[in-house]
């Protein structure tokens, strides 16, 4: 895998909570890896809570990673000082899912794209500062004139347009999208997706796409990778995870989607998942799906599923598929 | 701004099922610092015992109001309601507070968005579910336990009789949104009206509550009205579908006849900007460019005429298009319909170019 923009191994992200002897451990992160090619897009989905934000928050190194590698471009992006990591973040960058809380109220939506410019020093003199940023704003559907108005006296949409001005204001390489388009309407939805496909064939950028509409993610990622409780369970190509997914849970997940054609909607079976998502204080032994799997058998809760070969460029975590992965030790 | 096409909503093809809800020229405004906001303008329809009537539209489109607006839940002023909903032989909109509380809760359930904020978080799930019951059914305190227990069994809670000290806190989400689709249900009401039920929900969840309600549905013989912006869920459960845009009813079809041959611009725009599993296509969306007008800069003709692809008459721009039935029981608000051909290349049974995998013969658990 080597020449890949972006590799990683065997993230962990684990917040302690509790004090004392109640001191525990959410592990929200809990050993994914994952490569990611120039101009790729990697769909990163799941339900709430599996660690998909988190995964994408420490990529960036925006919350700490507790362990594991990240190696951007040939740098080791965990090695980097506190100096080295400010100037690093100008080639990756992030968008987030709120368009109302990731702009400051309070700061013309200009200076929040000239923020960017200034701490990286990328421009020379007011003028070309101000040229940029309309250029920016241009880029990204706006009228280059808007560059003094507040985040109040714009849509939603208008304000994710605003917010992928920023993340591209440093030309960066890769973006993490949080979720970028689930606060929005349904009819703006595709406007901010096609302005992120043609940013990605304009300027070569990666985007690690986290959502957990799946509909959405299979039109616009490459490849994608399912996670469950702090791990990736699948990853493949985008058809081929919707035509064979071969992990019970992805299955599942697939089953829920609902599909706007009432003939099919109304004939299809889904798969019910029972239960909740058990806490990942303390996820189950073995296979962390097996509390809500419909094929488990013996040896799930004694082995520690790991992700194999299951098709072409298509690997899983599951028993089903051979017994790979690490005995549990009790 | 009254006096439209009244005709829209008075026919019957229910197969003579009884009318259980009636509104008519239902308008609601607010008085607001820019002058009046119209944010409903003319709503008709038709609700029969049984039936799901979905209403899809996006953020300020009005469907959420024109609902609220039935029971009053708006505050009043500024807010301002006209028109008429018949609930059997009372007019809605014609009652003062004191006859509403009678009303709301009791012969009208409701399902919030957010199980969070629609549950109090210092009361238990039992004082929540049994309030209602006490206070419209008289039930004495035992007889509203028991009826209590029963409910939350009914709405897949485990072990009911021993979660009803429970607070919201103690449950998930999925199980907190089955609370309130109890809490919705407790006083058997005529119309349950879920209002972006299961848009906080994931999906997994999403399919068990939306599956729940149709059961109940069918168990209790309830009307639901469903307000929702996913087409996808729309397309499971409605009978009947009314899109709303910009305070208006732009089209209404029974849900297979709107999904096959949508004609209204806006629904045929909003059906093709969606991504859809199965679609092979990795290029763009086709969007719907702009913004939706916002309530007090309405404009001069049709709602939607500044952002449609489709425009052709010259009456678009000038005059506000009349709901017309264009064939029975489809009603479109527009001068003007979106051809055929157009229709089928944004609709979802075309886009999907390959099948989901059959789940059936590993057997569903």
């Amino acid at each position: 895998m080597t020449g890949s923009l972006l590799e990683v191994e065997d993230l962990h992200v684990h917040f302690p909570v509790g004090r004392g002897r109640d001191r525990q451990t959410v592990r929200a992160v809990d050993g994914v890896s994952l490569a990611l090619e120039r101009g790729e897009t990697l769909g990163l989905v799941g339900e709430s809570g599996c660690g998909k934000t988190t995964t994408g928050l420490a990529l960036l190194r925006l919350v700490e990673p507790t362990s594991g590698r990240i190696v951007f471009d040939g740098t080791d992006v965990r090695a980097l000082s506190r100096r080295d990591l400010r100037a690093w973040r100008r080639r990756a960058a992030m968008i987030f899912q709120d368009p109302y809380a990731s702009l400051d109220p309070r700061l013309p939506v200009g200076e929040t794209i000239g923020e960017a410019l200034d701490i990286h020093d990328l421009h020379q003199g007011k003028q070309a500062r101000r040229r940029r940023i309309g250029d920016l704003l241009e880029r990204c559907g706006l009228d280059p004139g808007v560059a003094d108005r507040y985040p109040h006296e714009f849509s939603g949409g208008q304000r994710q347009r605003i917010g992928v001005a920023r993340a591209i204001a440093c030309e960066p390489d890769f973006i993490v999208c949080d979720e970028p388009i689930a606060a929005l309407d349904v009819s703006i939805q595709a406007q901010v997706m096609n302005l992120l496909n043609e940013l990605q064939r304009d300027l070569g950028l990666a985007y690690l796409f986290i959502a957990h509409d799946l509909a959405a993610v299979q039109h616009v990622c490459d490849r994608i990778a399912v996670m469950y409780l702090g791990r990736i369970v699948e990853k493949a190509e985008r058809l081929e995870l919707y035509q064979h997914p071969q992990h019970p849970y992805t299955q599942a997940l697939l089953s829920a989607v609902p599909i706007p054609d009432p003939v099919r909607e109304r004939e299809r079976q889904r798969i019910w998942l029972e239960g909740d998502v058990p806490s990942p204080i303390d996820p189950p032994s073995g296979c962390r799906f097996r509390t809500r799997c419909r094929e488990v058998f013996d040896a799930c809760d004694r082995i520690d599923p790991a992700l194999q070969p299951v098709g072409e460029d298509h690997l899983a975590a599951c028993l089903l598929h051979g017994e790979v992965g690490t005995e549990v030790t009790t | 701004m009254s006096g439209n096409s009244r005709s829209t909503a008075e026919r019957d093809d229910s197969g003579g099922r009884e009318v259980v809800l009636s509104v008519r020229d239902l308008e609601v405004s607010f008085g607001t610092k820019r002058g009046r906001a119209e944010v409903v303008r003319g709503v008709d329809y038709d609700l029969h015992r049984g039936e799901t009537l979905a209403i899809v539209g996006e953020s300020g489109s009005g469907k959420s109001v024109s609902t609220l607006a039935l029971t009053k839940l708006i505050p009043i002023p500024p807010g301002r309601v006209t028109g008429t909903a018949h609930l059997g032989g009372t007019d809605l909109v014609s009652l003062g507070e004191d006859e509403l509380v009678h009303i709301r809760g009791r012969r009208i359930g409701f399902v919030f968005q957010d199980p969070m904020t629609a549950l109090n978080p210092v009361h238990t799930i039992g004082r929540q579910l049994t309030e209602g019951m006490r206070h419209h059914l008289q039930l004495s305190e035992g007889e509203a336990r028991d009826r209590a227990v029963e409910l939350l069994d009914k709405v897949g809670i485990p072990s009911p009789a021993r979660r009803l000290g429970d607070y919201p806190h103690q449950f998930s989400g999925g199980m907190r949104q089955r609370v309130v689709v109890a809490i919705g249900l407790s006083c058997d009401p005529e119309v349950l009206i879920a209002d972006e039920a299961t848009t906080a929900l994931d999906v997994t969840t999403q399919a068990q509550i939306v599956d729940l309600i149709a059961e109940l549905q069918d168990d209790l013989g309830m009307a639901v009205v469903w307000i929702t912006h996913d087409l996808g869920v729309v397309a499971g459960i409605a009978d009947r579908v009314m899109v709303m845009y910009a305070g208006e009813v732009v089209e209404q079809a029974g849900a297979v006849e709107l999904f096959e041959r949508p004609r209204h611009p806006y629904t045929v725009g909003l059906l093709a900007s969606l991504p859809v599993l199965g679609d092979t296509e990795r290029g763009d969306l086709v969007a719907i460019p702009g913004l939706p007008p916002g309530p007090t800069d309405l404009p001069a003709g049709c709602g939607f005429y500044p952002r449609c692809s489709f425009r052709d008459d010259p009456r678009c721009e000038t005059e506000r298009p009349p709901l017309r039935e264009v064939v029975p029981g489809h009603l479109v608000r527009s001068f003007y319909e979106v051809p055929e051909e157009d229709a089928r290349r944004a609709s979802a049974a075309t886009r999907i170019a390959i099948e989901p995998p059959d789940v059936r013969d590993e057997g569903v658990a």
